[in-house]
């Protein structure tokens, strides 16, 4: 009984055992970190596969959940995570910061992530979001000397704890309503839709988890910890941990809060509309690039919001869709970030970026390839990612957030060509240092996704979100 | 029943007092001994509700080091609370009708959840088994049904240590650390050496 819950864990079992193994490992390695790291990813990739892979089924008196999504998500989650290892590690070493515990944290990053994607318990799903966040906050303060990074990890672990309390107060609410913590359980105590008190609990639960994605009006602390984070960390920050956080979302939404679909629904559309307008607005006032990037990503949670609202099997298909496409380009627009150096410092604000086409003219083509992609231009994969929630919303029969969100698309399009425009007609102000390999082939493959690739992929991709998405409902 | 009632209605009130005085008092150190004076109330609350196992965790854990530790930061931290009060008289308008308004919602909740909801239909404590104590019920299904979260818990207590160590540890250059495999290794050999010096020579300089 006991081997067989386990074997639906494989994941978290290796990721678990990686950790500590990785743990002794780093206490007696010497100063290169490039070995250690590789057996990390390797960890992670490994453990993706078996996700994949694995057995169906619930495990641990329904606290662990192992279907169709939480092996998509999975896999993405550990892929992702794997390139973030990759991408900081010539970063921190360029810099003679390397330090073995990076890869560590990232893996039980990973493996809280992988928690959050499985969960089917109430206290699951808090076990995970914590295990992802406070090693997320320590990333976030990674360089401890760096003013800016302090401020970045403080704020975060200030904020992400009242976030924590008040998703805590929710699920204490919803317990004492259901008198169980399990999602199957709530959803039977709700069968006769949620009221008052049920509701209530519900609306701190989805503020705590809106926290996690960055979503207004819970979105004040990104801009400061993209800004002080290492630009490697917030790659990771802005990708993985945001699919964790909605795939979680859109399991306690549809398996514990099915039937109170018409409740939860006004509060995720306005959450959305709130998320694409300020970071729209808020986006076109940023001279510094992680900064825009940050209003960037909460206008794109918004997006995906608005997918998950549609509600039903599409809805939330269009959610994973969008997250997968997305994730991609954000991921390698902070692979470009991290590449680019002029006289060793990092080119970071807008201004740095003047003329970036004569200095790296194959780095400037990818970032035009993820801003255009972001600013939902067609072909590209962002294009792609917006019509699939656009075509769900419609579905759902959310017609003005639809018209709303297209027009917070058309605000945003403006930061986007600004940057372009500095790119592309501005005059450089100095040579730019030889960018490090990794970087650049993380770029290139990403910008090579967010063109012809993704149209093929797309095929694949919409089987394997459709049949996550079947799983939940 | 009536000396439950007097038990309850009693610490409750020291609890919510204890509560508003920790917010309220202008010494740090009154407040963290306010919030002492809290957590044994509430202890004693858990020992009404027969969860006495909770109430010796509560004791324990919050009094023993949490609450000890507080005391630590507050004295040691050079914090000016006076500068941190400023503006007090200017936001606690707003700020009395926001919690006003808060106190009202989350006593209609509790209420709307404690008429309606499953808690509703709890009679009132009891074990689970006869003759079988709080610490067993917990440990009998701690390890067994709740195992995956006993782990997970681990792994978050895990990322708290490496954090912890990570932002703090420094390796500072130029301390001497002791090598046991060294010391014991050293003979008369590696131990000593015999210098021929030439008379009239001078040593050092």
């Amino acid at each position: 009984m006991f081997l067989t819950d386990l074997s639906l864990a494989y994941p978290e079992v290796i990721l678990g055992v990686a950790a500590l193994v990785l743990v002794v490992w780093g206490a007696f390695q010497g100063k290169s970190t490039a070995v250690f790291n590789g057996a990390a990813i390797l960890a992670l990739i490994v453990a993706a596969v078996v996700a994949l892979t694995g057995p169906h089924g619930r495990a641990f008196h329904g606290g662990l959940i192992a279907d169709a999504m939480s092996g998509f998500s999975k896999a993405f989650i550990y892929g992702f995570s794997a390139v973030a290892i990759l991408l900081s590690d010539r970063w921190m070493a360029r810099r003679g910061e390397a330090k073995f515990e990076l890869a560590i944290l990232v893996v039980l990053a990973a493996l809280g992530m992988g928690v959050m994607v499985s969960a089917g318990d109430l206290i699951s799903l808090y076990m995970g979001i914590e295990l992802h966040s406070l090693a997320l906050y320590v990333l976030a303060a990674f360089r401890r000397d760096d003013g800016k990074g302090s401020e970045a990890g403080l704020k975060y672990f200030v904020l992400g704890a009242l976030s924590s309390g008040l998703l805590l107060y929710g699920a204490s609410l919803i317990y004492g309503f259901a008198g169980s913590t399990q999602f199957p359980a709530i959803a039977e105590a709700v069968r006769n839709g949620a009221d008052g008190g049920v509701l209530f609990g519900l609306v701190f639960l989805i503020c705590g988890i809106a926290f996690k994605v960055s979503a207004a009006p819970f979105h004040m602390w990104t801009p400061d910890v993209y800004e002080g984070a290492p630009t490697p960390v917030v790659g990771f920050f802005a990708a993985a941990p945001k699919l964790a956080a909605m795939v979680l979302l859109a399991r306690v939404l549809t398996e514990a809060f099915g039937t109170a679909v018409h409740q939860w629904q006004q509060v995720i559309v306005i959450i959305a509309l709130l998320s694409i307008f300020v970071g729209a607005f808020a986006g076109l006032a940023q001279r510094n690039l992680k900064r825009l990037w940050a209003y960037s990503s909460i206008a794109n949670i918004g997006y995906a919001l608005l997918g998950l609202a549609a509600g039903g099997e599409a809805g939330t298909q269009s959610m994973l869709l969008f997250m997968i496409l997305y994730m991609v380009d954000v991921t390698g627009f902070f692979a470009c970030l991290c590449a680019l150096e002029r006289y060793g410092r990092p080119m970071e604000t807008l201004d740095d970026m003047a003329g970036l086409v004569k200095e790296r003219p194959g780095l400037a083509l990818a970032i035009t390839a993820f801003s255009l992609s972001a600013l939902g231009l067609p072909p590209f994969a962002g294009f792609w990612a917006k019509f699939y929630v656009f075509k769900a919303a419609i579905g759902g029969g959310l017609i003005w957030p639809t018209v709303l969100g297209l027009l917070g698309s058309v605000v945003a399009a403006v930061y986007y060509l600004r940057l372009l425009r500095k790119m592309w007609f501005d005059a450089a102000p100095g040579p730019t240092d030889v960018p490090p390999l990794t970087a650049r082939w993380i770029a290139l493959i990403c910008a090579l996704f967010s063109f012809p690739v993704v149209l093929p992929a797309l095929h694949w991709l919409e089987g394997l979100a459709q049949a996550a998405a079947a799983a939940l409902a | 029943m009536a000396l439950q009632a007097i038990a309850f209605y009693l610490m409750a009130t020291v609890t919510v007092a204890a509560a508003l005085a920790v917010v309220l008092a202008r010494n740090p150190v009154h407040s963290v001994l306010f919030l002492i004076a809290a957590f044994f109330s509430a202890a004693g609350l858990f020992v009404l509700l027969g969860a006495e196992f909770l109430a010796m965790l509560l004791v324990v854990v919050y009094v023993g080091a949490v609450a000890v530790l507080f005391l630590f930061v507050v004295m040691m931290l050079d914090v000016d609370f006076a500068a941190l009060r400023q503006g007090f008289a200017q936001y606690l308008p707003i700020g009395g009708v926001v919690a006003g308004i808060l106190t009202i919602e989350m006593v209609m909740v509790a209420t709307i959840i404690a008429t309606k909801g499953a808690a509703s239909r709890v009679t009132g404590p009891q074990a689970s088994l006869p003759d079988v104590s709080n610490a067993e019920t917990i440990g009998r299904v701690l390890y067994t049904d709740y195992v995956y979260f006993f782990q997970a818990a681990g792994l978050v207590l895990l990322v708290a240590m490496i954090g912890a160590i990570v932002l703090t540890l420094r390796h500072k250059p130029g301390v001497k650390r002791q090598n046991i495999a060294r010391q014991t290794a050293r003979g008369p050999k590696s131990g000593m050496t015999i210098v021929d010096i030439q008379p009239g020579a001078g040593e050092g300089e």
